[in-house]
């Protein structure tokens, strides 16, 4: 039998974040409960926000183009929250040991989730405005507000699921990252999602305009259906940037704790 | 002999807890070490630290003459760990584990599925190669896993208990893949709670428990340090009743004898036979004054 030398030295940092984005994806179709879960359900919610409470929120009809933005975002923060599983998963299962003990950066497992789960959710948002569309959703957006809109959608994706990471990096299991990161699953409903602020009690309205979800689905909303702009957009790519740093150091922290040598 | 683990007085406390309490050791290249003892004797501990997972809190380790401390990416270059849990991930099939662990060792696609057809092939696995590695049985996982662990060609393995709860069948197949590597040169440090496993496969087998190395050397050497037979005593129905080793001078047998007789235990009938591994290792980890005054003189 002809042996295949091993090579003199290991992978490239690229190579080795590519493999890890594939590993991902990979795990990410072979569970494919969870991944028709993660469409089935946001649509499921859509059709029974626009047919059965839509017409009590709104009776002329016109619901669906106010709750679409909202439902995307709701199933983005569902399709990331299993990244908090996974991450808990490989940290606690062993698998992490052997990539530590590999002369390769071994963070970059987090990379493959990250990918893999911008991947994953911005195929759930395709699938949610599909079947928006069909249901009659008369988005007025000209190629680039869809552009801007999609990117806004992603820019989201990306901090929710970097805060879902550091959600599994900070869980001492998968069970438990799956608690934790059940939370924030609460925060649209507590937006301008489903219906206006304004119609909300002051004091919630007032936690309600200030989260981070509202001036995202405000600027989405505006992008797609030409409602008012106003200061969302700017506050929306804050909020994001902001998660995005607050759990990037958040994990890194973690991760470099988790993974040093004690 | 070239060295390929070099280890001097290394200690390891978890909090007020010692876990290794200044442990020495030698392993000569291309030879396999069985580290053996109990559960919480400190074994993956020092395996840990051998594959750069822990750092030490004194004393030096050196691997395929690399520091552990200073030089772990040289360490982790020439090393390969195959922990306690085979930890592969569960839902892609073994080919895909071993073309993706092969492109992070640095194989180019083509090569790395040429070399894991090669490993699949060597260790039985062609046929499970397109399965899903959750019905995998605890044996195929574990040979899935040694194959991973092959992929770098590594010059030192680390197998941290790797037949614990597999049945006999697919303990022995493993211990045939690990004699294979040995023979192939590569230098094979395990840890085991079996006396036969270390016995059959070892080379050297060191003693180790509550962190400190109470013997250390060939089998039949340890086999000797328990010195000569052991008395038995068994009741009327052939059960054994009580063992007491001897020096296997007949003043010791007489001893022997004369204890069994002090102690007034029933019993039916005397047999002497020669000691086994199993003995040596009771004698040498058992909760004796002799036996903890050694080890407070080690720790100290």
């Amino acid at each position: 039998m002809t042996v295949t030398l091993a090579p003199k030295r290991p992978a490239t940092v690229l190579t080795t974040n590519a493999v890890f984005v594939g590993r991902s994806i990979r795990h990410t179709l072979r569970n494919v409960d969870a991944l028709i879960m993660a469409m089935v359900l946001p649509v499921m919610l859509m059709l029974l926000f626009v047919f059965v409470f839509g017409g009590a929120i709104e009776p002329g009809g016109d619901y669906v183009n106010y709750v679409v933005p909202g439902i995307i975002l709701l199933c983005a923060g569902f399709g990331a929250a299993s990244t908090a599983v996974d991450v808990a998963g490989d940290m606690t299962n062993g698998i992490i040991d052997r990539f530590r003990t590999m002369p390769i950066q071994g963070s970059a497992v987090l990379t493959g989730h990250v990918v893999a789960s911008l991947l994953r959710n911005l195929l759930a948002t395709g699938v949610v405005i599909v079947v928006a569309l069909l249901v009659g959703f008369r988005p007025t957006a000209n190629p680039l507000e869809w552009l801007a809109a999609i990117a806004m959608v992603a820019l989201y994706i990306l901090a929710i699921t970097a805060l879902y990471v550091a959600i599994g990096l900070a869980a001492r299991s998968a069970e438990a990252a799956n608690g934790f990161g059940f939370i924030l699953l609460f925060l649209p409903y507590l937006s301008s999602a489903f219906v206006p602020t304004s119609t909300m009690p002051s004091w919630l309205q007032w936690i309600s305009d200030n989260q981070p979800i509202t001036p995202v689905i405000e600027s989405i909303r505006s992008l797609l259906t030409g409602t008012e702009m106003g200061n969302s957009g700017i506050l929306a790519l804050g909020w994001c940037v902001l998660i995005i740093v607050i759990a990037a150091v958040w994990g890194t922290t973690l991760f470099r704790r988790k993974a040093a040598r004690r | 002999m070239n060295t390929a683990i070099d280890i001097r007085g290394l200690r390891k406390s978890f909090g007020s807890q010692t876990v290794l309490g200044g442990i020495d050791l030698s392993v000569a290249a291309g030879s396999i070490f069985a580290l053996l003892g109990p559960n919480g004797a400190g074994k993956t501990t020092l395996i840990n630290i051998l594959a750069t997972l822990s750092l030490p809190d004194a004393g030096t380790a050196s691997v395929a003459g690399h520091d552990v401390v200073r030089d772990a990416r040289g360490v982790r270059g020439a090393i390969s760990l195959t922990g306690q849990y085979a930890a592969v991930d569960e839902v892609l099939t073994g080919e895909e584990v071993l073309r993706m662990m092969a492109r992070l060792n640095g194989y180019t696609p083509v090569a790395g599925r040429t070399r894991s057809s090669e490993l699949l092939a060597r260790f039985e696995l062609t046929d499970a190669a397109r399965k899903l590695v959750k019905t995998y049985s605890g044996g195929m996982r574990r040979r899935l896993d040694l194959a991973i662990s092959l992929l770098a060609n590594p010059a030192v393995i680390f197998l941290d208990e790797p037949t614990t709860g597999l049945d006999t069948r697919s303990r022995q197949s493993l211990w045939e893949i690990i004699n294979g590597l040995a023979a192939g040169g590569t230098t094979v440090f395990l840890t085991t709670q079996y006396l036969e496993e270390a016995d059959v496969l070892a080379d050297r087998i060191g003693v180790i428990n509550e962190g400190v190395i109470v013997a250390e050397g060939t089998a039949a050497e340890l086999k000797a340090r328990i010195g000569g037979d052991v008395v038995e005593l068994r009741d009327a129905s052939d059960e054994l009743v009580r063992e007491i080793p001897t020096d296997g001078t007949v003043h010791g047998l007489r001893a022997a004898i004369d204890q069994l007789d002090a102690l007034a235990v029933p019993g039916t009938h005397v047999s002497i036979r020669k000691p086994s591994l199993d003995d040596v290792f009771l004698a040498l980890t058992a909760h004796d004054s002799q036996l903890e005054s050694n080890l407070e003189g080690a720790r100290s």
